[in-house]
């Protein structure tokens, strides 16, 4: 791995990591990259988010769609732990809670093959300091 | 097109399952069941003013839906696309009706700066990290400013120490920079005691390497090139994604020897604490990591002065620490523009206790409780009555009703009795017993109690015993007096901010809750029922139809009775386990 030699250094490296971020959240890479995150902070974990994880990277595989699963850290909305962020191309990302192995499913099937929204949404209740 | 309906407890409670049933009916009524879907939501945290009913794409926002306004929701609104006004959300200030989520108040009221890549990027890839601006400000100021110009900024900032006491936290970097040594310490305190308090492990855990860089800026303002995460044992997945972040900085070179070129070097190391409360306190955490006993020492010396190994040391918390790097890149004048006059930026929260959205909040200084509580929060569980919320954990104090609209900030909360602490917000409501839960912070002094002062080791253990006493109604109008007089006398001589804070929890039920210690002393009552000493299980023999349930299920036989007549307890006997309330089908048992 490289090491960053000077601040002139990491901004370039911030560029191209954000550009790389950046074309996969307009779903320029590829037309279908769906990408989820989960939500795996302490309480995220205790409430199973650890096996929902495996259950979406082996689904996901299992029925042929593109997607990038990662984890991350907790999104404040520990009342309805496991919860995950789903981002299909070209939409705003949408939040599920209580996310078990059912529910999983119902959003594969439902919302990332189809588009169609299912119950147990969480709306976003918090503004970044990027949109400040 | 798609209409959300808020499934939240609140909302749920006042018909939105009724609600969304009509708008399904009515939708193919008009044959657009399969344009239009209707979906159940989680809370949208606004549910003084639910049921809420959304319409997207155009994010229309209807609040106190009835279910017999669908049809007019799908008559107007789907199908001609006028919106309903009178159902649409009238801003209070403007007397104006609002359609459009984005431009209410409501929606606005948290602003994530501590928390800002929690839940964005995977934590442990340091790539996510430097694609959201990660180790920019530390390369800012390694190359643009001096030490002393980057500890202005933050004392311009505002920014005062989230781990309790609120000290100004550029001073503090200032004081340190002015001690001259060969060696100097950066210490990030991750110790987080408070019962039911977890804004600093989620930080650590979502975003650990903001921590590392605000650390290697502070490193750099006071002029130490190590520094010490000081973090309890008992977070091991904060500890892990910690480790997988230095190793992962020190391969970047963004830890180490001559960082960016710049000749700047700073390193971090964990050092791991074994949970005792009492080690969060700077002085006793630093003997902890040296490997002495966890106990507190007078002050001064300060740690900036004598820290570890009597070396000068700079201990930050958690999330003051994860203030810090946004301060640097967007500026002290954007981040004191958030906030309170005294208090800048944000503070983080973790609700808990009988409140509808449990979880981790961020909010400006300045909110109020009855936001917090009531908007974020999304209410009381159950539809209950708000009775108090807790602040400042074990060194805190209870607020009530009429503490709900005044500005959460440091010197507020101060005044109102309470403090701001580190974060921990438990609220409560009509079933929680005031004495009890005043009982239940001292049980937990009295556990962490390092024992070095008298004051705290056997105060606090006097203070435990009136309150139990008291609970099972043996107490007397002394003891309220005693309480109050020996909280005074410990809070005045204990040596630690652990035995200087201890009896708050006692004096500010007293203050705001006297009635219900009256009420346990003289009437021999808990109103709230808590208090299983005072409480009695009697049959009401109009309601009885002398079943025996209660009877047969009692694990002491103390109910009697003859068969089709009414039975009867005795109160001598009964151990107070509620089973006869559970087997009763006819309520005729309850709790006097
Ligand atoms: C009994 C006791 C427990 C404390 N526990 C913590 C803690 O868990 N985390 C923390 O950051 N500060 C804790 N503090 C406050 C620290 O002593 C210290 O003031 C703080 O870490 C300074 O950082 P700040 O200026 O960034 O707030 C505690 C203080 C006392 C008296
Ligand atoms: S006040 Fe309590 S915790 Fe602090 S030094 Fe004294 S005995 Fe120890
Ligand atoms: S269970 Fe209820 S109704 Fe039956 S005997 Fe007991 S109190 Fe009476």
């Amino acid at each position: 791995m490289t090491k960053v030699k000077s601040l002139a250094d990491l901004k370039k490296m911030k560029e191209e990591l954000q550009a790389k971020i950046e074309v996969r959240e307009k779903g320029e890479v590829s037309e279908n990259l769906v990408q989820i995150k989960v939500a795996m902070a302490t309480c995220g974990i205790a409430a199973g988010a650890k096996p929902i994880m495996e259950f979406l990277i082996d689904e996901l595989d299992k029925r042929g769609i593109n997607a990038v699963v990662t984890q991350t850290g907790c999104m404040g909305y520990c009342y309805a732990e496991p919860t995950i962020e789903v981002k299909l191309p070209g939409k705003d990302p949408v939040i599920f809670g209580y996310v078990d192995k059912k529910k999983a499913d119902e959003i594969i099937e439902k919302y990332i093959k189809n588009g169609e929204l299912v119950d147990g949404i969480i709306p976003t209740n918090y503004e970044t300091i990027d949109n400040k | 097109m798609h209409i959300l309906v808020c499934g939240g407890t609140g909302c749920r409670a006042s018909s939105s399952d009724a609600i969304v049933e009509k708008f399904k009916s009515e939708l193919a009524a008009n044959n657009l069941e399969n344009d239009v879907q209707v979906i159940m939501t989680g809370c949208f945290g606004f549910c003084e003013k639910g049921p809420i009913v959304k319409v997207l794409p155009d994010n229309t926002f209807y609040t106190q839906v009835k279910p017999e306004d669908a049809a007019e929701i799908v008559k107007e609104h789907v199908i001609k696309g006028r919106k309903v006004n009178r159902l649409l959300y009238l801003d209070p200030a403007k007397k104006e009706h609002v359609s459009d989520s984005k431009h209410m108040g409501f929606y606005r009221k948290q602003i994530r700066i501590a928390l800002r890549n929690c839940g964005f990027i995977n934590p442990e890839n340091i790539d996510e990290y430097i694609a959201r601006d990660g180790y920019q400000a530390i390369g800012k100021v390694l190359t643009e400013f001096d030490p002393q110009q980057t500890i202005d900024i933050i004392k311009k900032s505002g920014l005062r120490g989230r781990g309790g006491g609120g000290f100004p936290t550029g001073l503090k970097w200032e004081i340190a920079s002015k001690n001259k040594a060969d060696q100097k310490y950066v210490v990030c305190n991750a110790d987080e005691g408070d019962p039911g308090a977890f804004m600093d492990r989620s930080v650590l855990e979502g975003d650990p390497h903001s921590v590392l860089e605000a650390m290697s800026i502070c490193g750099y303002c006071i002029g130490a090139s190590k520094g010490l995460i000081y973090i309890r044992a008992e977070y091991p997945l904060a500890i892990k994604r910690l480790k997988v972040a230095i190793a992962q900085a020190r391969e970047y070179g963004l830890l180490g020897n001559d960082i960016m070129g710049t000749g700047f070097s700073f390193d971090v190391e964990l050092r791991y604490g074994a949970g005792a409360f009492v080690c969060g306190e700077e002085t006793a955490l630093i003997h902890s990591m040296e490997g002495l006993r966890g106990e507190p020492t007078n002050k001064p010396p300060f740690p900036a002065e004598s820290g570890y190994m009597g070396k000068p040391t700079n201990v930050n918390n958690v999330e003051t620490f994860a203030n810090v790097c946004p301060i640097i890149l967007k500026g002290a004048d954007w981040y004191s523009s958030i906030g309170t006059e005294k208090s800048k930026g944000t503070k983080v929260f973790a609700l808990a206790g009988k409140i509808n959205n449990v979880g981790l909040i961020e909010v400006p200084m300045g909110i109020t409780l009855r936001e917090v509580i009531f908007e974020i929060g999304g209410g009381i569980k159950n539809g209950k009555k708000f009775k108090a919320v807790q602040t400042g954990g074990p060194s805190g104090g209870c607020l009530t009703e009429k503490h709900l609209d005044i500005p959460i900030d440091f010197d507020n909360l101060i005044a109102a009795g309470s403090m701001m602490g580190s974060g921990g917000m438990i609220v409560m409501d009509e079933d929680d017993c005031m004495v009890s839960v005043a009982k239940f912070y001292l049980d937990f002094t009295v556990e962490e109690s390092c024992g070095k002062c008298a004051p705290c080791r056997i105060g606090n253990k006097r203070l435990y015993e009136l309150l139990d006493k008291i609970t099972k109604g043996e107490g007397t109008m002394d003891d309220l007096d005693r309480l109050r007089n020996l909280s005074k006398v410990i809070k005045d001589t204990a040596l630690c901010g652990l035995g200087q804070t201890s009896p708050n929890p006692v004096l500010s039920t007293l203050d705001n809750f006297y009635d219900e210690y009256l009420a346990h002393v003289q009437d021999k009552k808990c109103p709230a029922g808590k208090c299983k000493a005072l409480m009695k299980y009697v049959i009401d023999p109009e309601a009885c139809v002398g079943c025996t349930a209660c009877a047969r299920n009692c694990p002491v036989n103390a109910i009697s009775g003859e068969r089709k007549k009414p039975h009867s307890i005795n109160t001598a006997i009964c151990i107070k386990c509620g089973a006869c309330i559970e087997k009763c089908k006819f309520d005729a048992i309850s709790i006097k």
